[in-house]
């Protein structure tokens, strides 16, 4: 067998164009192929062999993403992408190993391998595409879709209580977990890239646009003219600051948070929450993960990012404390061991 | 204690006998049966095990649904069976008592702790009269020892409760057996002090216990003979002891070691399959890897993608987790990875008879897949042979790119018989040739032979591919919804299974070629059958035994055996599914003969079936 390392001694100089295979077939101006094209630009920047990275998927549009990948690819099954990525990952740690999931296929029929794969520390990537709607199944309620939403199985609107996806990667302990969305460019190339260097699981909520069952499900705040207003960019180490003008902020009141602007009543940048994405503490990042609009700008980038050994290493390291206490297992002894008789 | 030179009293000779230990569940009726099992497989007898313990951990004391068993079948010939019916119960209480003592011969032997016959515990297992005096037992030998109170006064002056004390009671009642059997107390011995040796107080008390039960013996004059079962005569070699969950363990850590390949066991836990997730975990220093899933889907989704990144990927499970994992098993079916799942049947449907045995999936197995899902599906046949067949579902699932169901049982599992440890030299080889990398690489060009795709896995330069659940354009393998090609790859995955037939043993008679009846079996049914055909055989009748161990697809011969006699039996613990199976691939009237109980096959139920339809030709 071969052995290779993700984390090749000579670096190797890729391309995006190495990284596009075949021509994606989502409907044209889905929100998959601005993902698709800025992960396969950050790609390069690993510097790591493309025979080295795997990408696994589920089943809904986003689960075609493996196809359009020139690496190692695998489009499994509904919702069970992160088990065989798991797996994967238990056999070979080595390898760079990604999962392209959306909302219904990741929080609805997967999402006790979620769960799962996340408190582990499973070192693996998942991008989750999240446009509010089942659009492969054209069109149904999904778990993120919204309380009076129209769809084909809610003609007279959802009656369900959507999930804040980033509060369930939190809930499960994901050692970084971030959101980004698909018409900011160079947004999702940076948090890409930054899951894709983390060391451990990573969970990445895309808010995409599907233009066919659910146009606009993030318009409100992510459009050119009302983003800078409706969204906040966190940066680690930064206030959190948002706003056209760069003159509003997020503060603590007690236990909650609240918009002031800056210069209004004696605030000043000071008084802001700052953004530390390694707080083992996860309250702020709790609060980050739960705020939304109209009530709130919607937080976008890293929102938490701490380091913990991951699933691969602490199965390897005792296999190696097992080695080193009881020496290299031999199959005689394994066979022949226990209580035996010899017959003559 | 006093020491005497005991009564003397005459030895007699046996070729087999069965003990069935019972007691409630928390009274050590597992252990005390294992301890006599090792010590009747050390002294060279041939045994077969057979626990039967009930699905919760502590039903209320004394109730008949506590009652936990464990019986042993030991000879001086070959044993296939842990024995339809016991020749001595030890029952520890009323309950143990009442829910066994029919399965006793006639005229057998029965063993109790008369101390715990008290109105309340004789309420409790639904006695309204104390069967040791009532009459009731009048046509068996009964033993009734105050083995609480003789327990208690020989660990007098311990430091422990009279309680703890109490809990040692079983290592009397196995001392008593030991001496009735003419046994060697060192096993056991040996065992307390590597178990309790850092607590010596328990230790001592241990080794008390069992003491007292055999010096009982010695000393007073209750029992009038005692029994010798002479050593068997097993093929030379080196033995040990092993149950089927234990010899699948093993037989999967030797095919890796023979593909020299890594091992990848990811399962959730799931009686009666769980004690392989628990043996292969102690295998970290050769390099095992287990994983235990948060379900069964997670169980074989890791296992396939630890397959797709080149390890032997297994998991393991009983019916209803099989269930769960059917999709699974579809995607390994159209991605033609190499996989193990295990399947340690029990009783269904849903959560079933959770620690009794079935052989009710094999539908479940063969079937239990959208679509045209073909698979093969391999079942062991008895305890020690579990090693063997998943040596062979991994040479099959290697060398044609294939999921493999392995269909255990709850008999299989828990049971035990002796084991040769075989010589490595003898196994197959199992290593997967590497393609030539001069040639083109298609991730679904075929073997010639096998039709296997090749197997290249995430980190070989230049073959970035992608597979999936989608259906594949033949060869190149990208997605093809093509209506011509969609028939195309049905029929040569089914051609690839089928072709499987050429390269496994044929199907092996025991007994003549021909003659007026075949019973024909498959799984656990493999050793009440043969024990029933040797016994109609030396009787003259012309019968024989075939024992499938390859159901999917069968050995090549099949049809002819079948065809070779007049009747087929099938004895199944199931309603007819591998009868059905054979009428329709090879339209043989066989005939079923079927019993759900959740328990194996007595040999005399086989017999006696037998017999009646030689009586009807």
């Amino acid at each position: 067998m071969t052995e290779p390392t993700a984390t090749a001694a000579a670096p190797v100089k890729l391309t995006r164009k190495d990284f596009a295979i075949e021509d994606p077939k989502w409907c044209p101006g889905c929100g998959d192929y601005s993902i698709l094209a800025q992960t396969q630009k950050v790609m390069p920047d690993f510097g790591i062999p493309k025979e080295n990275i795997v990408f696994i998927s589920g089943i809904g549009c986003s689960g075609r993403f493996p196809y359009y990948m020139n690496t190692y690819g695998f489009h499994s099954i509904h919702g069970r992408a992160p088990t065989i990525a798991t797996g994967l990952k238990l056999a070979r740690p080595e390898l760079m190993v990604w999962v392209i999931t959306g909302d219904g296929d990741a929080l609805s029929i997967g999402g006790n391998h979620i769960l799962h794969a996340m408190r582990k520390n499973v070192d693996i990537k998942v991008v989750m595409f999240n446009n509010r709607i089942y659009g492969l199944t054209k069109g149904q309620a999904s778990p993120t879709s919204e309380v009076g939403q129209k769809t084909k199985s809610t003609p007279i609107g959802s009656i369900d209580y959507p999930i804040r996806p980033l509060m369930i990667a939190l809930a499960a302990e994901a050692s970084f977990v971030a959101r980004t969305v698909d018409t900011h460019i160079d947004h999702i190339q940076k948090v890409v890239e930054q899951a894709g260097r983390h060391r451990g699981s990573a969970f990445v909520e895309v808010l995409q646009n599907c233009n066919i069952f659910n146009d606009g499900a993030h318009r409100a705040f992510t459009d050119r003219e009302v983003r800078d207003d409706r969204m906040l960019v966190l940066e680690h180490g930064k206030p959190m600051i948002f706003g056209k003008s760069r003159d509003m902020g997020l503060r603590l009141n007690g236990l909650h948070p609240e918009i002031v602007r800056i210069g209004e009543a004696g605030i000043t940048e000071a008084d802001l929450l700052v953004h530390d994405e390694t707080s083992e503490d996860p309250t702020i990042h709790n609060m980050l993960a739960r705020i939304y609009w109209p009530e709130f700008p919607v937080p976008i980038g890293v929102i938490r990012n701490v380091q913990r050994p991951t699933h691969d290493e602490l199965v390897e390291a005792q296999i190696g404390e097992a080695v080193t206490r009881q020496g290299k297992g031999e199959l005689v002894d394994l066979l022949g061991g226990g209580e035996t008789w010899t017959v003559a | 204690m006093t020491t005497t030179k005991g009564h003397d009293v005459p030895v007699q000779e046996l070729d087999r006998v069965t003990i069935r230990f019972a007691g409630d569940s928390g009274d050590g009726m597992q252990l005390t049966g294992t301890q006599f099992t090792r010590t009747a497989a050390v002294f060279g007898n041939d045994i077969s095990t057979l626990p039967d313990y009930p699905a919760e951990i502590r039903a209320p004391a004394g109730s008949l649904g506590g009652v936990s068993g464990f019986q042993i079948s030991f000879g001086s010939g070959a044993i296939h069976t842990p024995g339809d019916a016991p020749d001595v119960l030890v029952a520890m209480n009323p309950a143990a008592l009442r829910a066994n003592v029919r399965d006793l011969v006639p005229g057998g032997a029965i063993i109790v702790n008369s101390d715990v016959f008290t109105p309340s515990n004789l309420a409790k297992a639904g006695y309204a009269e104390n069967p040791l005096t009532d009459g009731s037992l009048s046509s068996f030998a009964v033993f009734a020892i105050p083995i609480s109170t003789l327990n208690a006064g020989a660990l007098e002056g311990l430091d422990m409760t009279s309680k703890q004390a109490d809990l040692t009671k079983n290592f009397f009642a196995l001392g008593v057996m030991f001496w009735l059997y003419e046994r060697s107390m060192e096993p056991t011995l040996n065992w307390i002090e590597d178990k309790f040796g850092k607590r010596p107080v328990v230790a001592e008390a241990n080794r008390r216990a069992l003491r007292a039960g055999y010096a009982f013996g010695e000393t007073t004059e209750i029992f009038h003979t005692r029994y010798v079962v002479p050593a068997a005569h097993l093929a030379p070699g080196t033995y040990r002891n092993v149950t089927g969950n234990e010899a699948t363990a093993l037989g999967c850590v030797v095919a890796a070691r023979l593909a020299d390949r890594p091992l990848v066991y990811s399962s959730y836990p799931i009686t009666p399959a769980s004690d392989i997730l628990h043996q292969l975990s102690t295998y970290k220093n050769h390099g095992i890897k287990t994983f235990q899933a948060e379900d069964e889907i997670a169980a074989i989704g890791a296992a396939l993608g630890a397959s797709y990144g080149g390890a032997l990927g297994a998991t393991g499970t009983s019916g209803p987790g099989m269930a769960l994992k059917a999709e699974m098993l579809g995607l390994a079916v159209m991605v033609e990875l190499p996989l193990l799942v295990v399947n340690v049947q029990r009783g269904g449907p849903s959560t079933g008879l959770p620690t009794k045995t079935e052989q009710t999936d094999l539908f479940q197995a063969i079937y239990g897949r959208n679509g045209e899902s073909p698979l093969p599906v391999v079942a062991p046949a008895s305890p020690a042979d579990c090693f063997g067949m998943a040596v062979e579902a991994w040479r099959i699932a290697l060398k044609y790119m294939t999921p493999v169901v392995y269909l255990s049982d709850a008999f299989l599992a828990n049971g035990t018989e002796p084991w040769r440890v075989p010589d490595l030299a003898t196994l197959p080889d199992l290593h997967v040739a590497d393609r030539d990398p001069a040639t083109a690489f298609y991730p679904y060009q075929r073997d010639e032979e096998t039709l296997a795709r090749p197997w290249v896995v995430p980190g070989t330069p230049g073959h970035e591919h992608r597979i999936g659940g989608l259906e594949k354009l033949d060869v190149l393998g990208t997605v093809s919804y093509d209506a011509d090609n969609h028939h195309r790859m049905s029929l040569l995955r089914a051609e690839k299974i089928a072709r499987i037939a050429a390269d496994i043993a044929p199907l092996e008679v025991f007994g003549p070629p021909e003659g007026d009846l075949l019973i024909l079996g498959w799984g656990s049914t493999y050793g009440a059958i043969r024990s029933a055909v040797e016994r109609l055989q030396a009787r003259g009748k012309r019968v024989s035994h075939a024992h499938l161990r390859h159901l999917r697809p069968f050995p090549a011969n099949t049809g002819d055996v079948l065809r070779s006699y007049g009747k087929v039996l099938v004895p199944e613990v199931n309603l007819g599914q591998l009868r059905t199976i054979i009428r329709a691939e090879f339209l043989v009237d066989a005939i079923g003969f079927n019993l759900v109980r959740g328990k194996p096959f007595g040999i005399g139920e086989i017999e006696a079936k037998a017999e009646q339809l030689l009586g009807d030709l």
